[in-house]
């Protein structure tokens, strides 16, 4: 077995594998870093950065650092917290969140993570901008006003070909999340709802399936998102 | 100590938001013990007849009739709560809000399946007795200032109990997870 490696989260002693970054290592040892573009197992992306961390006064995305021999790591503190909460409700006021008519509610990450930080209201104005949804894949819905552009679809969806069905358009403020009709028009039941599950909020929708789960039965519920968290050192 | 005042409206919001209010069951009778209302669709008062502690508002801001419901609110209440998703972000009203406001009339009154042959001339609401409708649905903060927020389609019942409790009484406010929802 190689090295662990020494490190502390918020004082904690913490363990990790060599070249593992600090949001996995953080996770094995029973530690919450809120993240909402990185998936484990993928390459992460550091787009969202929900889970900066304070490093030697510096911020940094736990997701794409890896953790180093020592590192003295602030994770739980008022000023990372509040960013961010700042996160979470620019995320909101920038697309479209009807949170009560949303398939998703319940099951989905931005929603949970506002709760586990007690947004009450964004602070920031509503943009309310005009997004297109693309219903014409016969099994799957995109809704590009949830679209919090984290790319954790186009990263690691494939169908059973092994081919991409999702792709980004555009640039800038226009970047908009794009599906293949034709190939995702062969993805099994089973594909799709994995499709849907990989997007973190509501922007890839299941035909025929939406809301489903009765209130109160749904992940985020009773629960705040991370409480399943648990050391594994 | 008198008690204190509560007053209640419904802006472009479904009441919803009032239902839940009196989902607080046999507790309203501990309410009406705690708090006196004025101005509100509970005890039918259509005017402020004093200054008010308390104002709690539902719905967002569509049309004129609200803006100026709501900033009279501001000026007869100490404190303004919004309450409920509407209120808080334009709600389901404000899906609207990505289209042009001629677009939406020409829809309801000229184009839509239910009206296109129903409207000869061709009539737009257009009477000074009938409110102007806003260009989009504002969240009441961004028309007045407000001082608490409680979310929820509606609002959990529990959610408004505990945050009418908790100020009135001065104690502290302990929210559990499971009353601060969005849907
Ligand atoms: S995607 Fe999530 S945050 Fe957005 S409307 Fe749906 S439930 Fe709410
Ligand atoms: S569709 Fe979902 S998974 Fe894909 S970029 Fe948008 S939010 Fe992320
Ligand atoms: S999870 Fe690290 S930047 Fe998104």
């Amino acid at each position: 077995m190689s090295e662990k490696i020494k490190f502390t989260i918020d004082g904690k002693e913490c363990f990790a594998e060599p070249g593992q970054n600090i949001l996995d290592a953080a996770t094995d040892n029973g530690v919450y870093i809120p993240a909402l573009c990185h998936m484990r197992g993928i390459k992460p992306a550091g787009s969202c950065r929900l889970c900066n961390v304070k490093i030697a006064g510096r911020l940094m995305t736990a997701c794409t650092t890896p953790v180093e021999h020592g590192m003295d790591i602030e994770n739980d503190i008022p000023e990372i917290q509040g960013l961010r909460l700042a996160i979470i409700e620019m995320l909101f006021v920038e697309g479209n969140h009807f949170c009560p008519a949303c398939e998703k509610s319940g099951n989905c990450e931005l929603q949970a993570l506002a709760y586990r930080y007690q947004m009450m209201v964004p602070r920031f104005p509503y943009e309310f901008p005009v997004k297109e949804i693309d219903a014409s894949s016969p099994k799957l819905i995109i809704d590009r006003n949830r679209c919090i552009l984290c790319k954790r679809c186009i990263r690691s969806f494939t169908d059973e070909n092994g081919k991409n069905i999702f792709a980004f358009k555009k640039r800038g403020h226009k970047l908009q999340i794009n599906i293949d009709a034709k190939l995702s028009a062969n993805l099994s039941d089973e594909m799709a709802q994995k499709a849907m599950d990989i997007c973190p909020v509501g922007a890839i929708i299941r035909k025929e399936k939406g809301f489903d789960q009765p209130i109160g039965t749904r992940k985020y519920d009773k629960v705040p998102i991370g409480s399943d968290i648990k050391s594994v050192i | 100590m008198s008690k204190p005042i509560v007053a209640t409206t419904s802006l472009a919001g479904c009441f919803g938001c009032h239902m839940s209010l009196l989902d607080i069951d046999e507790r309203i009778l501990k309410l009406i013990e705690l708090v006196e209302f004025n101005k509100s669709p509970i005890d039918d008062i259509k005017k402020f007849t004093k200054q008010c502690d308390i104002g709690l508002i539902e719905g967002g801001c569509c049309n004129s009739e609200n803006v100026h419901v709501l900033k009279d609110f501001r000026k007869h209440c100490k404190i303004l709560i919004s309450f409920g998703e509407c209120a808080l972000m334009g709600g389901l009203p404000a899906l609207r809000n990505g289209i042009p406001i001629k677009e939406c009339l020409d829809e309801a009154y000229l184009n839509g399946p239910t009206v296109v042959n129903s409207n000869p001339d061709k009539i737009l609401p257009n009477d000074d007795e009938i409110p102007m409708m806003l260009d989009k649905v504002y969240p009441c903060h961004e028309i007045v200032k407000i001082d608490y927020y409680l979310p929820g389609c509606p609002p959990r019942a529990d959610l408004i109990w505990e945050a009418l409790v908790a100020l009135i009484t001065g104690n502290e406010l302990k929210l559990p997870y499971e009353v601060v929802k969005f849907d």
